[in-house]
């Protein structure tokens, strides 16, 4: 029984990254109805610059922040610069770019920061959390964050102007525009804001997973996992999936045989393929009917 | 003249869906475009809103809008309720409205234009925290208008109001279409199946074949002419 609340507990902190990856990625995929397979790398990038910019001698929250804003504007920049002219491309061309803007943020990392493995710090510590052993106030904190900037979203979206519009943006383009919504910049702060998600979630993770260019990339799979379970159309899903899908994973790697630490990650691709062959909407999602 | 279209081609990829149509409307006043299904109406709309590639010129309060993008068209004052309505049927009743008003700042006036919409469309009022999608095809008619309406619009483009709703609740529709342009003065362009209708409310009218205007000519004239009516109008 201690065992078990060990590793559910575990598995909730994990799952809180899970689910910030699968925030972000249901942020794009509302935007511009795909997955964005670079959304890892945009992370991993992120995460590199605040840590170097605590390396130039700034506080951690000034580069926590400056990190925040420099990737929304990233972000805002890759739509603009490489999805817009791909925009009406079939499928596949966008995927390649995908994984175009993937190899070209990793192999830049590796270029300027190299493949060593750094340590990031957290302002939140490693101390032990109501006294007990089971999670550790980093791992509270990240719960915490995750929660709270789903609360923001949910604020964002449901009380203001411009949440509004993007909801019409994303769920009517051309009758978006047929009410004055500027379609095309609705979809790059779309960018902006998973971009931003994306980069707490790298910060918030490299403590636990040490920073280097391939640090996220059983992350990203976790998140597409999470975000498929819960519903790639729903915000709040995709971070209940991403927390259930920490919880499997720890739960999977303890208790059944064989499966361990080096078979966990395969745990991901099996909820991706179950989800999607018995409930392709996800628990929170909904059914997209559309009238021919 | 408010709206003036003149030699207005407008292509669907290679295929050419208008060829040189021209017509105007005149601030505060209603005119229809009639004509069989297939003929071109819903495109001449289309192309005044920038939905469609064009040629040729359309004016709107003397600046030529021809190729703008429809979200700056939109916001020199024009309301397109198109065909399908365009409904945001996931958003609720006040949602759609407050969309309908995104261009705008004034959240007062804003509030009360709601309020009028409300008066006009009282049922709107009694559903308005409830989901679009939910409603009847009437009701979506009515909220697809007031949503255009909420950009106080100079120019109301209207594509088939009638299509699918029961006859009284089209007479209804209508009747209130004629009040509103009566009170607030904005001028409309109705795309209409229903010719007869159309007629009532329009004082002139354009009649559309193959993607060209065969005649032009005030709705009285139109209504009037037996021969044109079974040719083109079937009624």
């Amino acid at each position: 029984m201690e065992l078990l609340l060990q590793q559910v507990m575990a598995g909730l902190a994990n799952g809180a990254i899970y689910a910030c990856m699968a925030l972000a990625v249901v942020m794009i995929y509302q935007a511009i109805d795909h997955l964005n397979f670079a959304q890892g790398e945009m992370a991993m990038f992120s995460t590199f610059i605040a840590w170097q910019l605590m390396a130039w001698g700034l506080p951690y929250w000034v580069a926590f922040m400056l990190a925040v804003v420099a990737s929304f504007a990233a972000g805002v920049l890759i739509d603009r610069v490489l999805f817009r002219p791909v925009q009406k491309a079939p499928i596949l061309s966008q995927v390649v770019a995908f994984i175009a803007l993937f190899s070209i943020l990793n192999s830049s990392a590796g270029q300027i920061w190299d493949y060593t493995v750094k340590s990031f710090p957290t302002p939140f510590g490693h101390k032990p959390m109501f006294g007990s052993t089971l999670i550790d106030t980093h791992e509270a904190a990240m719960i915490g964050v995750t929660l709270g900037m789903l609360a923001l979203l949910y604020l964002f979206f449901r009380g203001t102007r411009l949440g509004l519009a993007m909801r019409a943006a994303a769920a009517n383009p051309e009758s978006a525009r047929l009410v004055g919504i500027r379609v095309g910049w609705m979809t790059a702060l779309g960018w902006g804001m998973a971009a931003a998600i994306g980069a707490v979630a790298g910060m918030l993770i490299a403590p636990i997973v040490f920073l280097e260019p391939n640090m996220m990339l059983g992350v990203l799979l976790y998140g597409f996992a999470g975000a498929v379970l819960g519903g790639l159309t729903s915000p709040a899903g995709a971070v209940a999936g991403g927390f259930a899908v920490g919880i499997i994973e720890n739960l999977a790697g303890t208790f059944i045989p064989y499966v361990g630490r080096e078979l966990k990650l395969t745990i991901a691709l099996i909820v991706i393929v179950i989800v999607l062959m018995f409930r392709p909407t996800g628990m929170f999602g909904r059914r997209v009917v559309s009238r021919v | 003249m408010l709206l003036e279209v003149s030699g207005l081609d407008a292509f669907y990829g290679q295929n050419q869906a208008l060829y040189g149509v021209g017509f105007s409307v005149d601030e505060g006043q209603v005119r229809t475009l009639l004509g069989a299904n297939g003929a071109g109406k819903t495109t001449v709309l289309r192309a005044i809103c920038g939905m469609v590639r064009v040629g040729g010129a359309v004016r709107f309060d003397g600046r030529q809008i021809a190729g703008w993008a429809t979200e700056d068209v939109v916001r020199l004052g024009v309301a397109h309720v198109p065909e399908g309505r365009g409904t945001f049927l996931r958003l609720s009743v006040e949602e759609n409205l407050q969309l309908g008003a995104m261009t705008r700042r004034d959240k007062t006036a804003i509030a009360a234009d709601i309020e009028q919409v409300y008066a006009n469309f009282p049922r709107l009022r009694e559903r308005r925290s409830q989901q679009a999608g939910t409603l009847s095809g009437g009701e979506q008619q009515m909220l697809a208008v007031g949503r255009a309406l909420m950009l106080r619009p100079r120019l109301l483009l209207l594509d088939e109001p009638s299509f699918g709703l029961a006859p009284l609740i089209v007479e209804e529709l209508f009747a209130i279409l004629r009040r509103i342009n009566a009170e607030t003065g904005v001028a409309m362009l109705i795309v209409e199946q229903n010719a007869a209708l159309a007629l009532e409310l329009a004082e002139h009218a354009y009649l559309l074949e193959t993607g060209r205007v065969v005649m032009d000519a005030p709705a009285a004239v139109v209504g009037a002419d037996e021969s044109i009516r079974r040719a083109y109008l079937g009624y």
